[in-house]
Order: C-alpha cells, then structure tokens, then sequence
C-alpha cells in the first residue's frame, strides 16, 4: 500500500507525516510521532486510554485512522501542560492521587477535559457517566472523580 | 458523492465505507477484515449535518451520534432516538459513531436501530442505479448483512415531523450501566388523542431475533389504550412472546424473553408520559 | 550490626503525611514510559501464533513459508526453545506456557512467532506459518475435569497427597489439607449446621496496560530486556534459566507498570521475545493484543467450593469443614492450597478441616490474582456464616465478632496469631454508620470478612547521598502504586531530612542485589524494612565521619533530626552537622557516604479487613446496583494514608466486578468467547459509588514503624459482601460468582416458582 501524506495541527503544532491507509492515529501518535501519553489498553475502542480530542470532539485515537487527521485539530495528553505550568486537572490528579499505575491516566485527563469543557459544573453522576468510557483498574474511580470535581472548581474559580 | 458510488462499484476487491470507523477499525484490527479500499465518505457536502427539512429531518450519514444529542429540535421531536444514539459505547465512541453505520453494521443488538424502527424512519440510498428510500427495518436482513447492493451508499436517515402528543423512548438492558452491548432493547412511539388514547404505536425490540423485531402485536395492543397496568401486562406479554432469542455470552433464551417485555413495558410507559406531556 | 526490626513506638514527621508521588509529574504529562513506549535502534516487531484449539496435539509446524516472506527475520517454535530446566517442573511449566512443546494446551496457546520489520508483516508471516493440528477431547470446566471420564491433559499427573498414590493419571494434580481439632465431634456438639456449595467463575486480573518488552539478545551471550513486571529480577531469573543465559549477563529494566495485581508475575512472551532476538540478531519489541492478553496471560482460578459449619445455639462455632477445587489451567499450581489456608482465618475455631484440590483444565495457566485464592473461599465461608447467623437469629456482625481469632489464637492453617486486626475492623463496622444506615424496597446490606497472610521475601537496597545532601534510594521491588513515595517518606523519616530530598527510583537488576517481586503485599512492608535498615547503615557512616571532623569516638556521636550531635556535655561547645555538611565534606573524609542493605524480611504481619456493602436488585431484570460500599481494613501502620486508601478502594472496586459481572465465557468448543473489554465487563466509573474507607492501625510486632501488607485483603471480602448484600435484597441465597443479572433473575424467578 502506499503511503498518504497527512498535514495536520497537533497540540497547536503544525505536523506533517506519512502514513498507511490502514494505520490507526494512535500508531501514528506513538510509533511515528513519538507522542506516547496516548496508550493503547485494547485498540477496539472498550478502554479509552487513548482518548485525544479531535477538532474539539472527544475520540479514540485507536478508532480513527490516521490519514483522516488530515486538515484537522489534534490534542493530546503531551499538550495539556503550558510549559512547566500543570493544567488544573493534572495538579487535581497529583494532589487527590487519582492514579495509582497511571497508564489509564491520559486518556482520563483528556476525557475530563473534555466534559469539563462541555459542562463545568457537573455533578458527580455526570461525572460518572462523563468517565464511563475510560477503565481504570486501579483507583475504584473514587479518587479520580474527586480530582475531577475539585478542579472543576478552581476552573470555574480561574 | 457520484466518485464515492464509483470507486464502491468499481473495485474488484473488498470495500469498506468510512465514517466514524467504530466499527469498521475494530473489524480491522482484529483480523475480521482486511479492505484493499477504504473510503472516507466524511468530506461529501451535507453528509456531516442534521438538516430540517419540510417532512421532518434528515441525519447524514457521517454524522457522529454525539451530534444528535445536541440538536434541540431533534431531541424535542424524537427523543427516544436520540437517547438510543447516546447510548452506543462511550462519550469517546459517540464522538465518532454514526447511526447509518450502527445500521448497516446488522447487528441485531444495535442500540439505534429498535428506535429508528420504531420510529418509522427511512434510510435514503444512492447507488450506480440512483436513489430510493427504504424503511430502516429493510436494512439489515441477517446479523452483518444488508440489503444494499454493491456501490450503493445510505446517505442519510429520514425522520417524519411529530404530529402533536407524540413521542417516543428507547430502553435497553445492560450488566454494567454504560459500555455494553444491548442484551434485549425496545423501542417505542406513540401518538396520542387529546383525551390521552394511543391512536398510533409502533414497538420494535432489540437483540431478541436476527434482525430487529417490529412487534406489531404490541402496537395493536396500546393502540386504543391509554396504557393502563392491563394493556402494559399485556404489551409485556406480547414482546416477551414474539422474541425468539438465542443464549449467548451476553445473556440467555429466557433472560431475554422476560426483559424484552420488561424494556417494552417500561419504555412505553415514559413514551406515553413523554407524549402526554406535550 | 544487625539489624532490628521490631516496632518502637514513636512520633512520626514525614510517615503519615501525604505528600504528592515522586513520579506523579510523569504520570500525567504522558512523559512516563511504560511497557510498549520505549524502543531500540534496528528493532524489530514479534508476533506470536496461538492455537485455534483447546486441546491438541501439535502433529508438525511448516514455518517455511513465514520465513521466505521478504521482512521476516527470525521465526520460532519451541524447537528454539530447547529445554534447560533439568527436571525443574514448574520452570518446565513456565516453558510449556511460553511456547507449546508437543500439545496446545488451551485456546490461545502460543505455538510459534516471528520478528520482522513492522507489524503488518509480522501479521502476515503468521499466516504463513502452516501447522497440523489432531484436534483431542477438551475440558475447561473445574467439575467436569475432576470426573473419571474427562479428557486427561497429561499422562504423566498422578495425584499428589493422596495414599497411595493413584495408578492411573488424572486432571486432580494435588490434594492438601489443613485444619485441627475433630470435626466429628465438633458437628455434634452443633445445634445449627449449614452446608452449601457454590461455584465461581474464571476473572482476570484485567491490568489496562498489556504485556509489553524490548528484548536484546547479543552474539556474546549478553542481554537486555525492558519489560512491564512486578518483579524483574524474578523475569531475569527465568528469562536466563529458559534461555541458557548467565544470569548476570541478563540486565532487565522495569518499565513503569500499567497495572499488575498479580498477573505479571509471570514470563509468558518475554522468553520468546529473547529467542526471536538471539535469531535475528536484532531488537525485538513484543506487546499483546487485548485478546492476547485475556486468552493468554494468567487469569484466576475458576472453583467449585463446599463449606460446612455448625455452631451451638449461643453463637459459638463448633466445627467447620470446606473442600476446595480450584482450576489450575494446565499446570499445577498451589490455588486450591491458598484457598484451603485462608479460608477460615478469620475465624476461632477448635475443629476445622479443609482440603484443596489442584485441578488441570484446558484455559490458561492461572496466575496471582491480589490475594490469590482468598476471595473465592471467602465468598463460600462468609455466605455460610451469613446464613447460620440468620438460623441462630443473631445479628451476622455479632456472630463473626463472637467466634473472631485474636491474639493466640491458632489459625486454621496452623500458625499462632500474634496481635491482629479482625476484632478491631468488625467492631469498629459494628459501629460506622453505614451500618445503621435505612435501607429502601429492593435494597440489601451484606457484610464479610476477609484475611490475607501478606508476604516478605528478599529485599535489597541502596540509598545514596549526594554531595549536596539530597538522597537517592535505589530500591528493586516494583512500584506498582505509590511505594516510591511511601518509601521515600520512610528514608526522609529515618534520616531526618524533609521527603523532598529524597529521590527512589526502581533500579535495574545490573545495579542492585536480588529482590523478590512486588508480590504479597509486600512492596511497602519489605522494602521499607530494607529501607530502614539502609539508611541506619548510611547514619553510621555519617556518624563516623561526624565523628573524624570532630576528631572524637564515633559512640559519642548521636543522630537526630537529620544531624550528627556530639553527645556529652564534655562536648557542649560542639555545633551539630547536618547530614548536608557532612555530606559536602565526604571527599575528604572518606568518599560517598551509602548505606546497603540486603536481607530477607521475615515478619509481615497478617492483615484483615470488613466490608459493608448496600445493593439495590431490580427484581424484574436481576440488575444490581452498588449503592454504599465501606471498607474497614487494618494497615498496621499507613505510610501514606491516601495511597493506602487506594488499596482498599481499588481491591474493593476489582471485588465487585467480579462479584457482579467479570467471568470468563467458554464455548463448547473450548475457546474463549469474551476476549476483550467489551464482553469482559470490568466496572466503569459510572457502576461504583465512592468507596469509604476506615484505616486502622493496629501495629506489626515485627516493623520498626508496624507497617503491614495493604495492597491485597481489599479484594477478599467483596464477593462475600456483595453476595450477602444481594442474597438481603432479593430474598434469595446466591451461589454462582458472578451475580450476573440473569443468574439473579433465574434465582429469583425459581424462587417463587419452588
């Protein structure tokens, strides 16, 4: 097969790289690009551990195909930070220890940033549910809906 | 979409239509299929919208079921359908799911498909012969087989505009409360008369035969009623008798029987409290 | 100087804090690199064929094909695998496991693999890969497998533990025992007795991160593999034996590990990783599927369980009796052994019998999961006790706090009790409020036991100071999670420094002395032992070199929040030195200053814990919903209170999807139906309430602060509590784990038919 050229916007980066036709955007992301925050816990959409946002919609990176990235808007865990300055959920995270082995951890931050930006006031049952597509086996989720509730207060607060 | 029709028709090999890859990836991934064609029907003009249209509306084939739920006109007229999109996998897989891709995936567990049913909606088809229109049920004819011929592409699902109290709902049953695929599920629309009467029902269930049962027994029954405990006993009655499930991983033959008439029940219960509400 | 283990009372500075984890900042920027995240120059990708078959035997392999294929480089079969173990029967198993010898043993079995350029090919060359397969008879389930007529997995298994041995072969590897006193005699002093048998399926451990590793095999016999394990130097020391390697020419690196739980305590693809290295000449990177993982890892055992118990009309257990079968997948393992131990640990009792069985079944070979064995024994104990305290018209938590071990008592698997947390947790869950909490139509409470020993094991490590007076640890026991920060805060404690001067880090075999895997809740016990007993060593040394700056007799010399004092008053012009000004000097005064330690840590202390669970049953569906959950578990003491918490919630949390949802589905055909996330339900945010959680510290005898094990009791209770919660609400006893809604509708429904 061969390869398609791809020019696209990651974590507000321009990016251009090849790819195959059949190759997901999560093996894009990590074996081409070298952006591994995103994991791959099942490759079949059931784990969310390789969420990202794509143009502002919150998606697995392993159900999208990397050509189609093409013209398009990509966030990843890697550009959630500014600079040495954590995002609220990331500190929320360390704070709450709302990770234990933390490989799902990623794609929860992303997730939450996601609901948050949808709803910045949710309840814990929208928080829940908001989460429901990311497995964690670690936490029991306590701790991680805890950290997603105290920093959407500083968000509202900010 | 002429070049989409085109390149489906002419390839010699496997083909596959991308939308939101949902299922198509997974398929992929596992080894289920390997296509020597792949093709991205997102960019085709109008395919990605939610038009309103003088019948009612017209949900494009790209458009991804997150997207349902936040058009306010669609949730006020079919809600039911809506909650059944909202419903497929995770916020994450909503980003990208389509319900004409939840449709000609066949599975007779496709959480969309008993509400679109039940809804009387109608998948419009281009294909190298032109266009036509066909009821979803027409779709799928056995689990992950359509009637669709070769190159012919659904671009769209058509909804009829609600005439006045009339609603519908969706229910399914899952072990967990978010994830799973639907171990039974109903559908249910009703139309109903200013003294409350059901005028107009159709009940359609999931996951309880090859393909989605339209339960026209059922519709019989709450037509006339006012879904009183008696109708809704016998609603229950009716769709546990008209299922003809299998055991499998996710549930057994008497399982589903009892609690298709339990999500018919139930979700004709809030589709007649939803359209007496209006 | 030995070292001294025993607990001393006192006033902790940084041991009960809770600060933020030392490797947290990588954890959520995506920097910290796990298994599948690392790579090598030149490396290949490896891919491994697994058996269609539950059962066959492997007639011939053609792998001519796979390696004609342009981008193949090397391909194996256990013909590359030659076997070393030299009648050592469980690496021979191990072996087995990583590479079918002979016969596919279950559904997903490897029987060859490749390395070649990237992915896509690999994937083609193992379609390439022709095998003959004679399809034999299959057995995947434990009862069935007991049976004289079922399919036989090995020739050469006679029962072990059995007088006399059996002449003929069979699928029961291994009977044990335990117990004391005279059951008869006991069952006739009882004026109550329940008897009931129950059946739990296969779980998996369903850690979110798959098996992953970078293996490099040189021509001069070195090597090195990267790889996501809780124990590193336990893979080295497998990987060498099955290889043929010098151990010490193996140098393993442990990834950061997405989840373990017992489950990657084990080699399964790493060995052949090696292999395909040693043949291509070149870096092999090898990572599971989900499917892979699910159909070829090492899930739990599936049991088959009888319990007996009988008490007096007071409420006092006269005798008790369980028989215990327990699937092993293929190979023996001690499964049904633990289950037999730990099943009445909770418990006082003068006549108590149990007996395991070890049961051979074509599934894959079971692994640890968290307090292997316990929850399943618990769940048929702790269902019996429930239901003999409703016939005894006793309040349940009243009966266990009645017949509860103690101090001196001794357990059902024959050791002594010294100070223990039982009493302590069910009474302080007699009183919690959730216990008085109402309940509403359809809603139940259910409460239980449970009881893990905790392991210790060989524990090595360093701590190194720098010239600038921060603190190295270098320790060897996986962070599975949180330990590098609780065992941070116990060198900052012992030293008398603030946490962040210290720095651990997980070292790799070449740099540091053998440790035993993260396993048995032993991470935090044992490597804090070291730990302690390190950083004693190195204040020793900053003593004496206190001690030379001053010119005076090193015994003159204290240690005391995180300074050398000189002690006397002979001394009293004398201003103390930091450990930082010692530090600064140490070029002068004799080099770096380290301490080492390196021993076995004997002593863990057992751990038990209670757990109250609140569910609501939908009595038209069988569906169930968790509405309150609390665990009360004794920590003996909580380095970082909030990481312990963590413990209980996760344990807690796995518990209940086993209890309600996860099993593994076979068909008739012997292959595993539900390979994946999608049908292998684990519980999802949306299922779980917040979990509670009561700490209590009841201290172990044999830790200088009292630490116990924490990561494991957790899981114990859970199906317990959740079947007695369940069994409250529907009025109906449940015996089948998972409560799946169509077995509690089934229940229900014959209820009120029978």
């Amino acid at each position: 097969m061969a390869g398609v050229a791809v020019s696209t916007t990651i974590n507000g980066d321009n990016v251009e790289y090849l790819c195959q036709p059949d190759e997901t955007l999560l093996d894009v992301l990590r074996d081409r690009l070298g952006l591994t925050g995103a994991k791959e816990g099942c490759g079949t959409g059931d784990c969310g551990a390789c969420s990202i946002i794509l143009d502002d919609r919150l998606v697995c990176s392993c159900l999208v195909l990397g050509a189609e990235a093409q013209g398009r808007r990509v966030e990843t865990v890697e550009g959630m930070a500014h600079g040495d300055k954590l995002h609220p959920l990331q500190q929320k995270f360390l704070e709450h220890a709302a990770l234990q082995c933390g490989i799902c951890t990623p794609g929860f931050l992303i997730a939450a940033k996601d609901l948050l930006a949808r709803n910045p006031d949710p309840s814990e049952e929208e928080i829940r549910f908001g989460l429901a597509g990311n497995l964690c086996r670690c936490t029991g989720y306590d701790k991680i809906v805890r950290a997603v509730q105290d920093a959407a207060s500083v968000m509202k607060g900010a | 979409m002429e070049e989409a029709v085109g390149l489906l028709t002419g390839s010699a090999g496997t083909a596959a239509i991308l939308a939101g890859g949902s299922d198509l990836l997974v398929r992929m991934k596992g080894g289920f299929t390997e296509p020597d064609l792949i093709v991205d029907i997102k960019s085709i003009d109008g395919i990605g919208e939610i038009r309103q249209t003088a019948e009612g509306f017209s949900i494009g084939a790209a458009v991804p079921c997150a997207m349902l739920g936040e058009n306010e006109a669609l949730k006020r007229a079919w809600p039911g359908v809506v909650e059944a999109a909202r419903l497929i996998g995770s916020k994450q897989v909503q980003g990208r799911c389509t319900i004409v891709g939840n449709l000609c995936n066949a599975s007779p567990a496709a959480d969309s498909v008993p509400a679109l049913v039940a809804a009387g909606a109608r998948a419009s088809i281009v294909g190298p012969a032109g266009r036509r229109t066909i009821a979803v049920e027409a779709v799928p004819t056995a689990p992950g087989k359509t009637s669709l011929a070769k190159g012919e592409i659904i671009d769209a699902i058509l909804l009829d505009e609600r005439p006045a109290r009339s609603a519908d709902a969706y229910l399914r049953f899952i072990p967990r409360t978010e994830m799973d695929i639907a171990v039974v599920s109903a559908g249910v629309s009703l139309t109903l008369d200013t003294a409350g009467t059901i005028t107009a029902a159709r009940v359609a269930l999931g996951a309880v035969a090859p393909t989605v049962l339209l339960v026209e027994e059922a519709a019989r029954i709450l037509v006339g009623s006012k879904a009183d405990e008696a109708t809704l006993q016998k609603l229950e009655e009716a769709c546990s008798a008209a299922s003809r499930p299998i055991d499998d991983k996710r549930g057994t033959v008497a399982f589903r029987k009892q609690v298709a008439g339990v999500m018919a029940r139930r979700a004709a219960t809030i589709a007649y409290t939803r359209a007496g509400d209006r | 100087m030995g070292f001294d283990p025993r607990y001393l009372e006192r006033n902790f500075t940084s041991v009960g804090t809770r600060p933020v984890r030392p490797d947290g900042l990588d954890k959520v920027t995506g920097r910290a690199r796990y298994g599948a995240d690392f790579n090598m120059a030149g490396q290949l990708v490896g891919a491994i064929l697994r058996s269609p078959h539950a059962h066959a035997r492997i007639r011939n392999i053609d792998t001519s094909k796979a390696e004609k294929l342009a981008g193949v480089k090397a391909v194996v079969t256990s013909a590359d695998l030659p076997d070393l173990t030299d009648g050592n029967a469980e690496m021979y198993a191990i072996l087995d496991n990583c590479m079918a010898r002979g016969k596919a043993l279950y559904d997903g079995h490897a029987v060859a693999a490749v390395a070649a350029i990237d992915a896509r090919t690999a994937r083609k060359a193992l379609k390439l890969i022709e095998i003959d397969y004679e399809v034999l008879p299959h057995v995947t389930d434990v009862d069935e497998a007991m049976k004289p007529t079922a399919p036989v997995l090995h020739e050469t298994v006679f029962t072990e533990g059995v007088e006399p041995t059996p002449d003929k072969p069979s699928n029961v590897a291994k009977r044990t025992q335990y117990g004391h006193g005279d059951i008869e005699a006991g069952f006739g002093q009882a004026d109550f007795i329940v008897e009931r048998s129950f059946k739990t399926e296969q779980t998996h451990q369903g850690y979110i991160e798959p098996h992953a590793c970078v293996a490099n095999a040189n021509s001069d016999g070195t090597a090195d593999l990267w790889v996501c394990t809780q124990g590193h130097f336990v893979y080295r020391q497998h990987c060498a034996e099955l290889l043929g390697l010098e151990v010490s020419k193996l140098r393993v690196t442990s990834s950061e590990i997405g989840g373990g739980f017992g489950g990657k305590t084990h080699v399964w693809a790493e060995p052949v990783a090696l292999a395909l290295s040693r043949k291509a000449g070149r870096p092999v990177k090898l990572v599971m599927t989900r499917d892979e993982v699910f159909r070829a890892s090492g899930p739990t055992s599936a049991t088959s369980i009888d319990v007996k118990i009988g008490a007096r009309k007071d409420g006092t257990i006269t005798a008790a009796t369980a028989t215990l079968r327990y699937s092993c997948g293929p190979w023996y393992g001690m499964w049904a052994e633990l289950g037999a131990m730990t099943s009445f640990a909770c418990y006082n009792l003068e006549n108590v019998k149990t007996v395991g069985y070890e049961v051979l079944v074509n599934r894959p070979k079971v692994a640890a999961y968290r307090a292997p064995s316990a929850p399943m024994a618990a769940f048929a104990v702790e269902s019996v006790i429930d239901e003999l305290a409703k016939k005894l018209e006793m309040d349940a938590v009243e009966f266990r706090i009645r017949n509860a071990a103690r101090e001196g008592t001794r357990s059902s698997y024959g050791p002594v009790y010294g100070p223990i947390g039982i009493g302590p947790t069910l009474e302080a869950a007699k009183n919690h409020p959730h216990m008085k909490a109402p309940l509403g139509k359809n809603q139940g409470r259910g409460m239980a036991c449970g009881f893990w020993f905790n392991f210790g094991g060989q524990t090595c490590t360093d701590i190194n100071i720098g010239p600038d007076g921060s603190v190295s640890l270098a320790v060897g026991t996986m962070d599975v999670g949180g330990s590098r920060a609780s065992l941070s805060m116990v060198a900052a404690e012992e030293l008398g420094i603030p946490y962040e001067n210290v720095k651990a880090v997980v070292a790799d075999t070449s740099s540091l002395g053998y440790n035993d895997m993260t396993d048995g809740s032993r991470g935090t016990f044992s490597t804090s032992l070291a730990t302690i007993s390190a950083a004693r060593n190195a204040i020793q040394v900053l003593r004496e070199r206190a001690a030379q700056t001053w010119d005076i007799p090193v015994e003159d010399v204290a240690w005391e929040k995180g300074h050398a004092v000189a002690k006397g008053e002979k001394y009293g012009n004398l201003p103390s030195l930091s450990l930082k000004e010692i530090a600064a000097k140490a070029g002068n005064t004799g080099g770096p200053i380290a301490g080492h330690s390196e021993l076995v840590a004997d002593g863990a202390g057992v751990s038990f814990a209670t757990h109250i669970c609140d569910i609501e049953v939908d009595p038209q569906t069988g569906a169930t919903k968790v509405l309150r959950y609390t665990v009360v578990q004794d920590a003996g003491k909580a380095v970082h209170p909030t990481y312990v918490e963590g413990q209980y919630q996760g344990g807690a949390a796995q518990g209940i999807g086993w209890a309600l949802n996860e099993e593994y589905i076979y068909g008739t055909d012997g292959r595993l139906q539900n390979a994946g996330f999608l049908d292998y339900r684990i519980p999802v945010c949306s299922d779980l309430p917040m979990i509670d959680t009561q700490i209590l510290e009841i201290p172990n005898p044999n830790h200088p602060y009292g630490v116990r094990g924490v990561g494991e009791t957790s899981i114990v209770p859970p199906l317990a509590a959740i079947a007695n919660a369940v069994s409250n609400a529907a009025g109906v006893r449940m015996t089948h784990i998972p409560m799946s809604p169509p077995r509690i509708l089934a229940a229900i429904k014959g209820e009120q038919a029978g």
